[in-house]
C-alpha cells in the first residue's frame, strides 16, 4: 500500500459506488408513443427512423452492448458514450429519457432484418478486388489511412456501409478534415486534421505518421471540407460484389 | 482500383513510429527519446542530456501543460518517440501528444467496472513501446496492446479477475518479442505474479508466481493456508540486463498487511527483487529484504544496475547493493532512521529487534508504512557516481487487528496512526552507490511521494509536496524551483526528451503533466 489515508477514501468511494438502484421504465401505451416522438427528434438522425441503424448502430436488437440493463440505458440516453459520436441528451426532462428509453426497448423486441448477401465471398472482395486492407485496418492486420473496421458492423447499418462505399463523400464523420500543410520550409503534408488550435494544427498522413506545425511556420492551409480520401467504388464493383462486402462489414461486431 | 498515393505521397519517404527492441537496448544512442520507463534498461533514470544545465536551468519555464479532469492523481512517466509523447492518465486512459506543443494526437479510453476496488486511487505509471504497439496494464487487471499511430485496439487480454481484488497501475516493461507486466492488488489477499506476453499475440507465455504452490521450494515459509492469499504484488516496473538476459523485479508488501500472526515465517517472495529469465520466467536467484514483514514495506521501486551490482533504498529503511549476477549480499546500511533492526548480518539479512512489531496497542516504529522511500523512482549518475533518493523521516504506531479473508475485501490485519511528536521531514539524499554512504543531503519540509531524475546536465530533478525542483548533482544545493500549486501534489517520476532541437523536462502535477523548457 502507498499511504494510509487513501484506506479511508476508498473505502467509502467502494461504498458509494454499490449504491446503483435498478429502475423500471415507463411502459404505458402513451408512454410509448412520446418516446417514439422523442425518438425521431433526438435519435432518428443517426438510429434511424425505426431504429434501424445508419450512423448509429441499429437498435433494433435484444442486447445492447452499452446498455445492459434499463438503467445503463437511461445513462447512456443522458449522458452520452465517451469516445464515440454519441452525446448525452440535450434538453430531454429525466421522464422524457425514460419514455425514450422505453421506447428503445420495446425496438428490440421485433426481430431484425438480416442483411443480404454472402460474407465469406465479401471478405475476398475487401482483400483482393477492393484491395480496403490497403487503408483499412481489422483486427490488427492492415493500413491505418482509413477508419479501422473491426467492430463496423456492431456501429453502422448495412445501408450507412452501402452508401459509404459508393458515395465516401456522403458518410464522412463529422470532425473528419483532410487538410495540406503547406510549411514556409519544408515538404507539405496531406493527412487527416488530427487535432487544432489557433497556434497549432496536427496532421496524420496515410502512414500514420503525425507532424505538428506551428501556424506561425505555415505558408498555406489547405482545408478540404466534406472530401474523403476514399475513392467511389460505384462502378468498379459488381452489385453482388457489393452487397457481399457490405454483407462482411456488417458480419464484423466482435473483436477476435 | 484507383491509387489513393497521390494524397499521402510525401509520408511515404518518411520514417515511422517504430521501436524494435534494439533501439531500447541502445537508448544511449538516441538521449532525446525516453523509450522505456526508466529510459534504458537500467533503471537508473539517467539522462545524457545537457542542455538544459547548472548554467541555465533558473531560466526553465513552462513549455505546456496537459490537465486531466479526473479526482485520481496523474502518476504516467512518459515515453517519448521522435517528437511524440504517450502518456496514461486516471481513471483508464492512454494518450498520444505532440511533445512541442502538448496538443492531443489521439486519446484511447478503456471503461472502468463500476465495482473495482483499489486501495490507493486509479493510478497509472506508464506504458511500455515496442515495433509500433503501446502496451498498457490497465486498473482492471488487463493488458491491453494499442496501435502507436492511432490509438486503436490491437488486443486486450485479462490478466487476473478485478472481482477479487487484482489490479494493475504500473508500466509494461518490453524486452526482446515479450511484453513483461506486474500486478497489483496487495491489500486485498491476492497472490502476486509476473507475467510474460507475446508482443504481437497477447498470449501468455509464461507467469512467475510470486508465491510458491504447494511442494514448490519457499512454500514452507508460510504457514498452513497463509500463502493463498499472501499477496507479494509486483506493481512497478523492473530493470533489464541485455548482457546476462536477467530482468529484476521486485516484489510487494506480504498479506495481510500488519497482522504476521496469521502467516508464521519469512513469507518468500513477498519483498523480495527476483531475478528472472524474460524468456521462459524462471527464477535466476531472489533476494529477501524484509523477511515476515510486519509493517507493509513493499519492496516494489524500481532496482537500479550500476557496476556490476543491483541497488535500491528499501522502503524498510536500509540501502542494499547485491551482486548483479548472483544477488549476494555486498554492502548496506540504513539511509533514514529506523528502530526495528539492529543492523544487516553477513548476508545482508536484517537483525530484528524482536520488540518493535505492531501490537494490538499499538508499537512506536520507524520509519512509517509509508518507508525510508517509497515506489517512486531513485536515479543514479555515472558521472557523479552518485545515487540519489527521495526520503521520508517519518515514525508510526503500527497497530495489529484481526483478518479475516474475504475475496475482493481488503484484507490488512491493522494499520497505523502516525506519530507527530517527532516533527516528519523528507530530504534529497545522495548516497555512495557501493556502500550507500551518504555523501550530501538537501532537506525538505516534508516527506516526499515523488520521484528524481539526474541528468548528464548536473541536476537533479525532484519534487517535493507541490514544488518541482533542480538541485546541484555534485553538492546538492537548490538551483531551480517551481510550484505547480494547491489541488493535488506530486506523485510522480520526471523524464527528459529533446523536440526539435531543444531539451524538455516533464512531470505530472497533481492534476497535469507539466512541461518545461529554457525560453
Amino acid at each position: 500500500m502507498k499511504w494510509a489515508p487513501l484506506l479511508v477514501l476508498s473505502a467509502m468511494a467502494a461504498l458509494a459506488a454499490g449504491t446503483e438502484t435498478k429502475i423500471k421504465l415507463p411502459a404505458s401505451r402513451a408512454d410509448l408513443l412520446r418516446g417514439e416522438k422523442l425518438f425521431q427528434v433526438n435519435c432518428a438522425r443517426c438510429h434511424g427512423a425505426k431504429g434501424e441503424g445508419s450512423r448509429g448502430p441499429a437498435l433494433t436488437r435484444p442486447k445492447l452492448p452499452h446498455a445492459p440493463d434499463d438503467a445503463a440505458l437511461v445513462k447512456v440516453i443522458n449522458d452520452g458514450i465517451r469516445g464515440t459520436e454519441m452525446p448525452g441528451a440535450g434538453a430531454m426532462s429525466d421522464h422524457e429519457v425514460r419514455q425514450t428509453a422505453a421506447y428503445v426497448r420495446s425496438l428490440g423486441k421485433v426481430p431484425m432484418k438480416p442483411v443480404p448477401g454472402d460474407p465469406a465471398h465479401g471478405a475476398e472482395v475487401y482483400r483482393g478486388k477492393g484491395n480496403c486492407a490497403g487503408c483499412h485496418t481489422i483486427n490488427g492486420e492492415g493500413g491505418v489511412a482509413g477508419p479501422d473496421l473491426t467492430t463496423i458492423g456492431a456501429a453502422r447499418s448495412g445501408a450507412y456501409l452501402r452508401e459509404s462505399i459508393v458515395d465516401p463523400q456522403a458518410a464522412v464523420p463529422e470532425d473528419f478534415l483532410l487538410v495540406t500543410v503547406v510549411p514556409k520550409n519544408g515538404a507539405s503534408v496531406t493527412g487527416i486534421r488530427v487535432n487544432e488550435d489557433s497556434f497549432s494544427i496536427q496532421v496524420r498522413d496515410g502512414s500514420g505518421r503525425s507532424y505538428s506545425f506551428w501556424k506561425s511556420d505555415v505558408e498555406r492551409l489547405d482545408k478540404q471540407k466534406g472530401k474523403s480520401p476514399m475513392p467511389s467504388y460505384k462502378g468498379q464493383l459488381s452489385d453482388a460484389e457489393l452487397t457481399d462486402l457490405v454483407a462482411y462489414l456488417a458480419s464484423l461486431k466482435e473483436r477476435k | 482500383m484507383r491509387s489513393l498515393m497521390w494524397l499521402f505521397a510525401p509520408a511515404v519517404l518518411l520514417a515511422q513510429i517504430n521501436v524494435p527492441y534494439e533501439r531500447i537496448r541502445d537508448a544511449d544512442k538516441e538521449p532525446g527519446n525516453w523509450l522505456t520507463y526508466s529510459r534504458d534498461y537500467s533503471g537508473q533514470r539517467y539522462s545524457p542530456l545537457d542542455q538544459i544545465n547548472a548554467g541555465n536551468v533558473g531560466k526553465l519555464r513552462v513549455a505546456w501543460m496537459r490537465q486531466v479532469d479526473e479526482l485520481d492523481t496523474v502518476e504516467t512517466s512518459p515515453i517519448v518517440v521522435d517528437g511524440t509523447l504517450f502518456i496514461t492518465a486516471p481513471p483508464n486512459v492512454v494518450e498520444a501528444l505532440d511533445a512541442a506543443t502538448g496538443r492531443t494526437l489521439w486519446s484511447y479510453r478503456k471503461d472502468i467496472p463500476g465495482d473495482l476496488r483499489m486501495c490507493c486511487g486509479k493510478v497509472n505509471r506508464g506504458l511500455a513501446i515496442l515495433g509500433n504497439t503501446l502496451y498498457y496494464a490497465s486498473v482492471d487487471a488487463h493488458l491491453i496492446a494499442l496501435d502507436a499511430r492511432t490509438g486503436v485496439l490491437r488486443w486486450d487480454v485479462t490478466m487476473a479477475d478485478y472481482k477479487t481484488g487484482y489490479s494493475s497501475t504500473g508500466a509494461p516493461l518490453a524486452v526482446k518479442d515479450k511484453i513483461i507486466t506486474g500486478m497489483a492488488g496487495g491489500e486485498y489477499g491476492t497472490r502476486g505474479f509476473i507475467d510474460g506476453y507475446d508482443a504481437k499475440t497477447g498470449k501468455r507465455l509464461w507467469r512467475f508466481n510470486t508465491i510458491p504452490v504447494k511442494g514448490e521450494p519457499g512454500n514452507e515459509t508460510w504457514e498452513g493456508e497463509s500463502w493463498k492469499t499472501g499477496s507479494a504484488t509486483t506493481w512497478v516496473t523492473g530493470a533489464y540486463d541485455p548482457e546476462s538476459n536477467t530482468v529484476y523485479w521486485g516484489t510487494g508488501n506480504p498479506g495481510p498487511d500488519w497482522n504476521g500472526e496469521v502467516r508464521k515465517g519469512d513469507n518468500l517472495y513477498s519483498d523480495c527483487l527476483i531475478a528472472l529469465d524474460p524468456d521462459t520466467g524462471a527464477k535466476k536467484w531472489h533476494f529477501q529484504y524484509t523477511p515476515h514483514d510486519m509493517n507493509d514495506w513493499d519492496s516494489t521501486q524500481t532496482p537500479i544496475l550500476a557496476h556490476g551490482m543491483v541497488v535500491l533504498a528499501n522502503r524498510n529503511g536500509f540501502y542494499y547493493a547485491l551482486n548483479q549476477n548472483t544477488g549476494k549480499f555486498i554492502a548496506g546500511r540504513a539511509y533514514v532512521k529506523q528502530t526495528w533492526a539492529t543492523g544487516l548480518d553477513e548476508a545482508g539479512r536484517v537483525m530484528r529487534v524482536p520488540a518493535a512489531m505492531p501490537t494490538p496497542e499499538g508499537t512506536l516504529i520507524w520509519p512509517s508504512l509509508a518507508g525510508g522511500s517509497n515506489w517512486y523512482s531513485s536515479t543514479y549518475n555515472p558521472k557523479t557516481d552518485l545515487y540519489y533518493v527521495n526520503v521520508k523521516e517519518m515514525a508510526a504506531i503500527y497497530i495489529r487487528g484481526d483478518a479475516e479473508y474475504k475475496a475482493g475485501a481488503q484484507f490488512n490485519g491493522g494499520g497505523q496512526t502516525d506519530y507527530k511528536e517527532e516533527e516528519p521531514y523528507g530530504a534529497v539524499r545522495a548516497l555512495e552507490v557501493a556502500t550507500g554512504q551518504l555523501r550530501w543531503e538537501y532537506k525538505l519540509h516534508s516527506p516526499s511521494h515523488s520521484g528524481l531524475m539526474t541528468t548528464a546536465g548536473g541536476l537533479v530533478f525532484g519534487s517535493n509536496g507541490t514544488s518541482f525542483f533542480a538541485l546541484d548533482a555534485q553538492k546538492g544545493g537548490l538551483l531551480w524551483r517551481f510550484e505547480t500549486g494547491g489541488g493535488g501534489g506530486i506523485d510522480a517520476n520526471p523524464i527528459s526528451y529533446m523536440s526539435g532541437g531543444k531539451q524538455y523536462v516533464a512531470i505530472a502535477a497533481g492534476h497535469a503533466l507539466l512541461v518545461f523548457s529554457v525560453e
